[in-house]
């Protein structure tokens, strides 16, 4: 067993695990931190996205061991206590989910893209989430709501 | 995915031994292709050598006439790197139509090269750039190192350092991307530089290679109707449920027009 430690949504975190964990099943399995989706385990669709030292990426294809001594953020780190991150109220307002499954990673890429380019064209956007499987095709208003949060993003 | 040691390497040097010391390792560098891998349980190394924390093998330099670009660098800084952007802007562009964003802020060129995927974008930019790969023991010329479909001219635990890329006058890359899993169908590479006009194809055999007859139809400049009427054979292209070596060998025309900007 290894011993690994990272800072996740600001708090140090620490546990002990085989070099062949997951960092998706740290954070849900570990930390209890359920919000994290896995959702094709083939590393295609998406629904685990984490930033790891700010940047997105997709947690069941990186090793726990791997991100120690790094920072991690989840879904459950963007919230202010009742106050909504604006790509999370964007995704409210803009009934941008239907079943919920992919909506973590969908708002955590959304905020890698918004990140990299905060006037995203509505084109730019829809690339830039080639990453991400909807699977109840529900993209158009992700499109609209990303769009939106961008503008709150940049105000 | 079968358990292992996971090892995390201090340095190259560290690597290597560690890698030598190891019954049957394997590098990780981004993982994007090898965890996958582990976790369908294709593959069962005893140990994985992380190289993760080697900074010293990120960066991206000009040096004499090349653009330098170490083995740990991401796809995600080849594409958003000012100096790739104005030598070899194909490249940059190249870098940014590899996976997806979360793809392209672990994956690793030289993880893309060792790996040798038939449909990694890489490759192509390597042969038709004429790039030199640099490694822990020599430097390797491109054309002698894709060697078959995920083989290289890479010994048991040779370590990618670096890949050199002599800046040239003009290259452009197109590629087909298959709707579902975005890889290149096809993708070409087109460049001219001190050694002539150089055209490399990736996703359509077991690894890239170059088309000699575009590249002599080509020597007297970039011009997409030298190479229109010319028919790619399709001996010894793919042929799977996405598209026929048929449709590839004529993709490749295609594709290699586009690269030059029709």
């Amino acid at each position: 067993m290894l011993s690994i430690k990272m800072t996740v949504n600001g708090k140090e975190v620490s546990g002990e695990v085989e070099g062949r964990t997951l960092l998706v099943q740290f954070i849900r399995d570990h930390l209890g931190l359920t919000g994290t989706h896995v959702g094709c385990d083939t590393s295609q669709c998406g629904a685990c996205t984490v930033h790891v030292n700010g940047r997105a990426v997709k947690s069941c294809s990186l090793l726990a061991a791997h991100v120690d001594g790094d920072t991690v953020d989840t879904i459950e780190g963007l919230a202010d206590g009742d106050t909504l991150h604006p790509m999370q109220e964007a995704f409210r307002q803009h009934h941008a989910l239907q079943c919920g499954f992919c909506t973590p990673g969908m708002v955590m890429s959304a905020i890698g893209i918004v990140n990299d380019n905060p006037d995203p064209s509505e084109t730019e956007i829809r690339e830039a989430l080639e990453g991400n499987i909807c699977r109840c095709t529900g993209y158009h208003n992700i499109v609209e709501a990303i769009d939106a949060a961008a503008k709150e993003m940049r105000a | 995915m079968y358990d292992f040691e996971y090892q995390r390497a201090t340095s190259t040097d560290d690597a290597t031994s560690r890698y030598s010391a190891a019954e049957d390792a394997r590098f990780l560098a981004g993982g994007m292709t090898l965890i996958p891998v582990l976790k369908q349980r294709l593959d069962q190394p005893s140990d994985v050598v992380d190289l993760g924390d080697l900074d010293d093998m990120r960066g991206i330099s000009e040096e004499g006439g090349a653009i330098v670009i170490k083995a740990m660098t991401t796809h995600h800084a080849v594409n958003t790197s000012d100096l790739v952007a104005s030598k070899i802007p194909a490249l940059a562009h190249l870098a940014g139509t590899i996976g997806d964003q979360m793809v392209r802020n672990r994956g690793t060129i030289g993880g893309s090269l060792a790996n040798n995927d038939p449909a990694a974008s890489y490759p192509c930019a390597v042969l038709a750039l004429n790039a030199t790969i640099k490694t822990d023991k020599r430097e390797i010329a491109a054309d002698d190192f894709f060697t078959g479909m995920f083989d290289t001219a890479l010994d048991e635990g040779e370590l990618i350092l670096s890949v050199s890329f002599p800046i040239p006058e003009e290259a452009g890359y197109r590629h087909f991307p298959n709707p579902a899993s975005r890889f290149p169908i096809v993708g070409s590479f087109v460049a001219k530089g001190s050694d002539g006009v150089r055209v490399a194809i990736t996703g359509a055999g077991p690894c890239a290679f170059r088309v000699t007859e575009f590249e002599e139809a080509l020597s007297g400049g970039l011009n997409p109707d030298a190479i229109r009427d010319i028919k790619v054979s399709d001996d010894g292209l793919n042929t799977d449920i996405h598209a026929s070596a048929e449709y590839r060998a004529h993709l490749i025309n295609v594709m290699t027009r586009r690269a030059m900007g029709e």
